[in-house]
């Protein structure tokens, strides 16, 4: 029989579709996997509501579990209790979102609110000297920023 | 009213009202201000065509029918967004000659993202566990929308005296139909939506007010509940751009039946 932590180890397999260094679990989005004899359910909770690369991470993260020996049938749910925020992102993952280029997200101002002044460092040279793009980037969770100190564009994982 | 009938009214409300406005977000795509504004609308769209999704599948689980089709091939009579969100963006069409108004655009977006914020609030107290959670995190993604738009609007108020006037315009053009937000059709006061017409004007009043009053910006007059048009499209009432809206929305659905994306 699967164990769960066989499962959570598989699904680090599973990379997020359009950040390849970064697994579903770096990202935080799965928040619970239950084994019932042969039967495993997992239920992942989407970065953003609308992100369309939901369906193409249910068929992955069920492809790679149905392949565990052991495993009779995987089903996949979406939840959104507890909501994804960008604080369920894993040290590792924060780490593994630089080497893509990407910044990892700016802790959440007091009282749930955006504040635009605090930029997030450079994911190439770590300067602090940056300023925002746009606050709409490539995909909902992304915005784009510019590094004044090593003049490259770079993106920033959305506070959400 | 039953409360299973409450539901599913508001559900088409939600659906409808994000669907359209998102397709009319979608249509600025390549012929906003300038490139990040390309972006940034394309995304915007993005979020609210996938809210729209949540809802038109929460329909589906409750027997309305397939989600696709409820999008796609519903009748303009049966559709119960807002007739604010139906509107154009400008004369012409997105294919021939389009004339976008982005002085209007900015206006709606405003008043519609602090609408929708306030019936956020409201929907995260509902009954309803499922809605109330997909709210709360619905919620968390709009802030984006509504710091974009209020950095719009502050910027179009503050820029040239043309800026001003076509976003003084566009407010006017927006106030016609304003009100048609507010009215809630087949939803009832109920744990299911525990608001009223009234709450939710005045919290949004409460949110815009101050927004006007700070770019000196006067505030027109209480929002007419009855629409100029008497169209209430909250009781399927809409205007002949919400048929053609349809129409291109559609097409590809209806063209290859069956097909997948
Ligand atoms: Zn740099």
């Amino acid at each position: 029989m699967v164990t769960e932590a066989a499962v959570w180890a598989a699904l680090t397999d599973v990379k997020d579709p359009e950040i390849p260094p970064v697994s579903v679990v770096d990202m935080g989005m799965v928040s619970r996997v239950v084994v019932d004899g042969d039967q495993v359910n997992i239920d992942m909770t989407p970065t953003f509501v609308g992100c369309p690369a939901l369906e193409i991470i249910r068929r992955d993260v069920a492809a790679r579990v149905a392949v565990e020996p052991g495993v009779g049938g995987v089903a996949v749910r979406f939840v959104f209790d507890p909501p994804w925020t960008s604080e369920r992102i894993t040290p590792q993952g924060r780490e593994r979102l630089k080497t893509f280029g990407i910044a990892p997200p700016m802790p959440e101002s007091a009282g749930g609110l955006i504040n635009l002044a605090e930029v997030p460092p450079c994911p190439f040279c770590s300067s602090h000297d940056t300023h925002m793009e746009n606050l709409f980037g490539p995909t909902a969770c992304r915005a784009i920023y510019y590094c004044d100190a090593c003049r490259q564009p770079f993106e920033a994982m959305k506070t959400v | 009213m039953a409360d299973a009938d409450v539901l599913v009214a508001l559900l088409y409300q939600l659906a409808d009202d994000e669907l359209v406005i998102g397709h009319r977000d979608s249509e600025w795509l390549g012929l906003a201000p300038h490139i990040e504004e390309d972006i940034a609308f394309g995304s915007i769209a993005q979020d609210e065509v996938g809210h729209a999704i949540i809802f038109l599948r929460m329909l589906e689980e409750l027997g309305e029918g397939n989600a696709d089709d409820l999008a796609f091939l519903r009748p303009a009579a049966d559709r119960r967004n807002a007739v604010l969100v139906e509107r154009p963006n400008g004369a012409g069409t997105y294919l021939e000659n389009p004339q976008f108004d982005w002085g209007y655009t900015i206006a709606r977006r405003l008043v519609y993202d602090l609408f929708d914020g306030v019936r956020l609030e409201v929907l995260t107290r509902s009954s309803h566990q499922p809605l109330a959670q997909v709210a709360a995190k619905i919620r968390r993604e709009e802030r984006y929308h509504l710091l974009h738009h209020v950095t719009w609007f502050k910027r179009l108020a503050q820029g040239s005296d043309e800026s001003r006037r076509r976003l003084e315009e566009g407010i006017a053009k927006v106030w016609t139909d304003v009100g048609g937000l507010f009215t809630l059709g087949a939803v009832a006061t109920s744990p299911i939506f525990p608001a009223t017409t009234q709450d939710l004007l005045d919290g949004w009043m409460g949110e815009l007010k101050p927004i006007f009053a700070a770019e000196g910006i006067a505030w027109p007059s209480a929002p007419l509940m009855r629409p100029p048009l008497g169209l209430d499209g909250r009781r399927g009432q809409h205007t002949p751009e919400l048929g053609a809206l349809l129409e291109a929305m559609g097409e590809v659905c209806r063209a290859v039946p069956g097909a997948s994306w």
